[in-house]
């Protein structure tokens, strides 16, 4: 089939990426390929000076002064059961919200049944968050709030930084998880009071799929953190004892330097372009998607239907057609990728009333364009025309 | 010249060093740890012994975590 795609799947990995990551991947294996941090020899160091750099591009964009507080690991959800299993015990309460991810509410599933105590505080059917729900649900014992940034399935924003500060008033952690918004929306750790934050590389920073990481702040004594994994770092190899400082007390084994060599690249990018300009395309996109869709007979749009509202993901079903038949179709006969079912959070499914029947999703990168969006609401269009 | 190192509890900070201290134009060097001041497989930041204090308070001013500091024996 000679179509030309259209990829609008970018919130389960962003594509394509910006040719300056594929080249910097394609430097790393010619020219940088040691071990970082391991050895004494220049290929050795360059690799270790790769990671470093990506470090210290991630604290920047996240507002972090000291960079050895970053911890990298393979994704946002290895970030989030490291935060969660590292820092909560038997006895703690925790806090999120009805819209996470399973990467949230699967460990804390299994934290549960450890004797850690989990509030699920209830969203409105657009996804919105009021944080006074999460005020009356402050204990004696909560000791964090986990929430995401951006609901992976509508897009809506949750007020993180009005949680922070009702968290820091109570002495309490706030985790985010930044999937849906890194490289999007400005996130500064210590303006918008997040102790702890996962972040993914595979999205919005361009980076490839194996990247990734927790950013650590310094509310947060690592001294009391459990890592997720214990092993060889580079450092203290007389003791058998893992380290007890960042990042080497998390990061154990050989990291993903080749990845974080393309990471660095797209964390380049991001700051060459401005989050604000990435931002502003993305809502136009969003803006237009949602304003066409609403008009098309039959269409039921989910989650706030405003873009200053969410991110650039919208999910919708279209009357009298299942929505893997319609995501199938879009493929099959228009070349338009989307993704289908319920996204790996079915919480955020009942919240919006879409469990367990699920949803059409769009999300678009800033490497989407208005005529791609146009293309995909024709076929849409036709589609409802010609009925399944 | 007297050179000396600084070893560093991670390959971070080693390398946060050497990237603070060229930015000051000071002639320093990442080297593998010589065996007898530790048994890391890292390395460490090999610098002109007379510009000790100098490397020191920048290191620690830019937040540099130190382990120690050692002058290599002249050769």
């Amino acid at each position: 089939m000679d179509v030309k795609l259209i990829y609008l799947d970018n919130a389960a990995t962003s594509h394509p990426k910006p040719e300056s990551v594929i080249r910097a991947m394609v430097a790393f294996m010619h020219e940088a390929g040691g071990n970082p941090g391991r050895s004494g020899h220049r290929l050795s160091i360059e690799a270790g000076r790769v990671v470093f750099e990506a470090r210290e591009k991630v604290a920047e964009l996240f507002g972090l002064q000291d960079s050895s507080r970053v911890v990298f690991g393979l994704n946002a959800t290895e970030a989030i059961n490291l935060g969660l299993k590292g820092i909560l015990r038997p006895g703690d309460h925790v806090i999120t919200s009805s819209m996470e991810h399973n990467s949230v509410m699967r460990p804390l599933r299994a934290l549960e049944r450890e004797g850690i105590e989990v509030t699920v505080v209830p969203c409105s059917r657009e996804g919105f968050l009021d944080p006074e729900e999460i005020r009356r649900a402050i204990r004696t014992h909560t000791r964090m709030v986990v929430l995401n940034h951006a609901s992976n399935v509508v897009g809506t924003l949750l007020p993180l930084s009005e949680v922070g500060e009702i968290c820091r008033k109570n002495g309490i952690l706030l985790f985010g998880d930044a999937a849906q918004t890194a490289g999007v929306f400005p996130i500064n750790m210590e303006r918008d009071k997040i102790d702890l934050l996962a972040f993914t590389g595979h999205k919005g920073l361009f980076g490839p799929q194996g990247t990734g990481g927790l950013v650590i702040g310094d509310r947060v004594n690592e001294k009391s953190m459990e890592p997720l994994k214990r092993g060889g770092t580079g450092s203290r190899s007389e003791f058998e004892e893992q380290p007890d400082f960042l990042p080497d007390l998390c990061e154990s084994g050989t990291p993903n330097a080749v990845g974080l060599a393309g990471l660095r690249a797209g964390l380049d990018f991001i700051r060459g372009v401005g989050l604000e300009e990435i931002r502003g395309h993305e809502k136009r996109l969003t803006r237009q998607l949602i304003q066409s869709l609403l008009e098309i007979p039959g269409t039921l749009v989910y989650g706030p239907q405003d873009a200053e509202k969410q991110c650039a993901t919208v999910s919708f079903n279209l009357q009298g057609w299942e929505p893997s038949e319609l995501s199938f179709r879009l493929d099959e006969e228009f070349g338009i990728l989307t993704r289908v079912g319920l996204h790996c959070a079915p919480s955020a499914h009942r919240t919006i009333g879409t469990f367990p029947g699920g949803t059409v999703r769009v999300s678009m990168s800033y490497l989407n364009t208005e005529e791609e969006v146009n293309q995909a609401i024709q076929a849409v269009r036709n589609l409802a025309r010609k009925g399944s | 010249m007297v050179q000396g190192v600084i070893l560093f509890p991670s390959i971070h900070f080693a390398i946060k060093a050497e990237k603070l201290a060229k930015e000051k134009g000071l002639a320093v060097k990442l080297i593998p740890v010589p065996r007898h001041f530790g048994s890391d497989c890292g390395v460490c930041l090999r610098f002109p012994w007379k510009e000790k204090d100098e490397v020191q308070s920048l290191l620690e001013a830019g937040g540099v975590k130190m382990d120690s500091v050692h002058p290599l024996p002249d050769k």
